[in-house]
């Protein structure tokens, strides 16, 4: 009884000075430790200085042996894609470089008249203009390879990828934490991956940039489809639609806004990543701010710095300019 | 003897988990608030039977939630019962496997929504033919019987506007083409009114009452208001928490209320339409 009404009194105390006390202890406990930190040098106790334990190496060793087991077995596997993204990409520079540029900046111009406006389109063609006075023409071109590549693969694999979580809760609740994680990841760690499996260059600068501009197309696929109206799903399945056609004549088509959306998100992460992936020996303008910066010639590096943003701005404005007009 | 088109027997759908044990013997003549405080179940149809004749105008009315909704979709498996049976031309559709479900829903039924559950990103022709697309029609063919029904809705001309240029009336025309172009024998409607402005939706009660005249389809039709259960209905079920309450043509609901709720409904119904009805029956 006596204990009962103690503790009353105790909680009723805390409660009343639960912010000064908490501070007070927090503060006084930080003082303790850096204090404590001050006397472990000034005693040169190796121990508490230096991890007692490293496994690094071992580590290491572990997860060389398995990617070289990785690649002794299933190298066949990883060359075929390689040489098929490499002859696709090639294949996609070549082209881009070879079109003159007056047809380029025509048909980009046509391009964004159709889908957004010709207000666009004129920003569009002067946007390519300061990219072309600024000689920076054909590493634009090599980005754009690598990015519509990039973003070609995403809605391949994206689209069905959404698709089933939509349909499927199990391979929802799988897919959600991973779409999570790879989305708090810092784009840097993307590259990982590619070097791994496919070594420097533009193969991995793909692996990194599909990894990197994935999950919206994804989400938001299967976001767009949860969102349906119930109704007119109802009114499908009244009339005897199988699946099938349940997705193609009423998901997909009424899901079209979002999906889009997601696309838009896809092309802009694509374009931040495909110059990123200059680190791993992707050409392009990424490349021309790496190379300026290593050899300290910053008007260069700014120079190309500038030509990204533009480029961004470029696509970004088309691909809004769609959705716009969807939505409306 | 008439034709007995549509016949339900003993029809229970319980919503939750392990619905089943409401039909053990201490669980069965449990109300449905008892059920659902301690078995933590919904009881949205409770033994409900009723038979509908061929070419009949079926009216099902009640409150919202007296089950009414899940009535007309457990007839098409929208909604799959718990227990019970749905005879349809003798086939009972309770039995059936999904193929010949869909074979079922595409020849043989059609239901009219109250949102209308028209498809927004297709124009009217390609919303009315929607049914159509779906047994796999040709384009030729089914635009044919598209504008035919159209034209019976009165919407000739409107078949290239979007669906969301039309009012609400006009959109659930659009609803009841779509449903007729796949010439059903079985017309669902849910509720199909009762989203429309009261003039409206005496108007299109009236133009429904004509068309029925000309199409003479079994029609199952859901509805809250009693005047319009009684100026479309040949016969009315009326329902409340899952149970048909009362069952008859509308002059025996009217004359003869079964209990006080029912004599509420009717007290609406104005003294002149009885004496019209009266006229009719007699």
């Amino acid at each position: 009884m006596n204990y009962k009404l103690w503790e009353d009194n105790w909680l009723k105390s805390m409660k009343l000075n639960k912010n000064s006390s908490t501070i007070l202890g927090i503060v006084s406990l930080l003082l303790i430790l850096i204090a404590n930190s001050y006397l472990i040098h000034f005693l040169k106790l190796d121990f508490f200085t230096d991890f007692p334990v490293d496994i690094s190496r071992h580590l290491e060793k572990k997860i060389d042996g398995s990617i070289e087991w990785t690649v002794v077995n299933y190298g066949w596997f990883f060359d075929y894609i390689s040489d098929n993204l490499k002859y696709l990409l090639g294949k996609m520079r070549n082209f881009l470089v070879w079109v003159p540029w007056p047809i380029t900046m025509i048909a980009i111009f046509l391009l964004a008249w159709k889908i957004a406006s010709y207000k666009v389109g004129i920003m569009c063609v002067i946007g390519l203009m300061l990219l072309a006075i600024v000689n920076l023409w054909e590493p634009t071109m090599v980005t754009v390879a690598i990015m519509i590549v990039a973003v070609l693969i995403s809605i391949i694999l994206g689209i069905p990828l959404g698709v089933l979580g939509s349909k499927n809760q199990i391979a929802d609740t799988i897919m959600r934490p991973i779409l999570d994680a790879m989305q708090t990841m810092p784009s840097f760690v993307y590259l990982v991956p590619g070097i791994m499996l496919f070594g420097l260059g533009n193969v991995a600068a793909i692996l990194a940039t599909v990894l990197y501009a994935i999950p919206p197309c994804i989400r938001l696929t299967n976001l767009g489809i949860r969102q349906v109206d119930e109704s007119v799903v109802e009114a499908g399945k009244s009339f005897g639609s199988n699946n099938l056609q349940l997705l193609l004549k009423i998901q997909i088509p009424m899901a079209i806004p979002t999906i889009m959306a997601g696309i838009n998100q896809t092309v802009m992460m694509a374009l931040a990543m495909s110059t990123i992936a200059a680190m791993v020996g992707a050409g392009g303008l990424g490349t021309e701010v790496l190379r300026a910066m290593g050899q300290l010639r910053e008007g260069e590096a700014v120079i190309a710095g500038f030509a990204i943003v533009i480029l961004a701005i470029i696509i970004d404005r088309i691909s809004q300019g769609y959705i716009d007009k969807k939505t409306l | 003897m008439k034709d007995i088109h549509i016949e339900v027997k003993n029809l229970w759908k319980i919503f939750g988990k392990n619905p089943n044990q409401v039909f053990k013997e201490s669980n069965i003549n449990r109300s449905k608030s008892e059920i659902q405080s301690e078995l933590n179940l919904i009881t949205a149809l409770r033994d409900v039977s009723f038979s509908v004749e061929k070419g009949e105008t079926f009216v099902v009315m009640g409150l919202s939630g007296s089950g009414k909704s899940t009535l007309v979709r457990c007839l098409t498996r929208l909604i799959d019962p718990t227990s019970g049976n749905i005879l349809i031309d003798d086939d009972d559709i309770t039995q059936f496997n999904e193929n010949s479900l869909r074979e079922f829903r595409r020849s043989k039924i059609a239901m009219v929504f109250q949102q209308f559950g028209l498809l927004p990103h297709r124009n009217v022709i390609d919303n009315v033919s929607f049914g159509l697309e779906i047994r796999g029609l040709q384009k030729d063919s089914r635009y044919a019987i598209a504008e035919e029904m159209l034209d019976l809705v009165g919407l000739t001309g409107w078949g290239e506007s979007k669906v969301d240029e039309l009012s609400g009336g006009m959109q659930q025309r659009v609803g009841i083409a779509r449903a007729l172009a796949v010439n059903p024998e079985i017309m669902l409607m849910d509720e199909p009114f009762s989203g429309l402005d009261p003039l409206i939706r005496r108007q299109m009660r009236r133009e429904l009452t004509s068309l029925q005249q000309e199409i003479h389809k079994t029609m199952v039709f859901i509805t809250h208001d009693l005047d319009e259960a009684v100026s479309v209905g040949d016969k009315i079920a009326i329902m409340r928490d899952g149970e048909i309450i009362q069952l008859g043509t509308p002059l025996e609901i009217i004359s003869n209320p079964a209990d006080d709720s029912v004599a509420e409904f009717t007290e609406g119904i104005s003294r002149s339409r009885l004496d019209e009805l009266q006229a009719v029956g007699g």
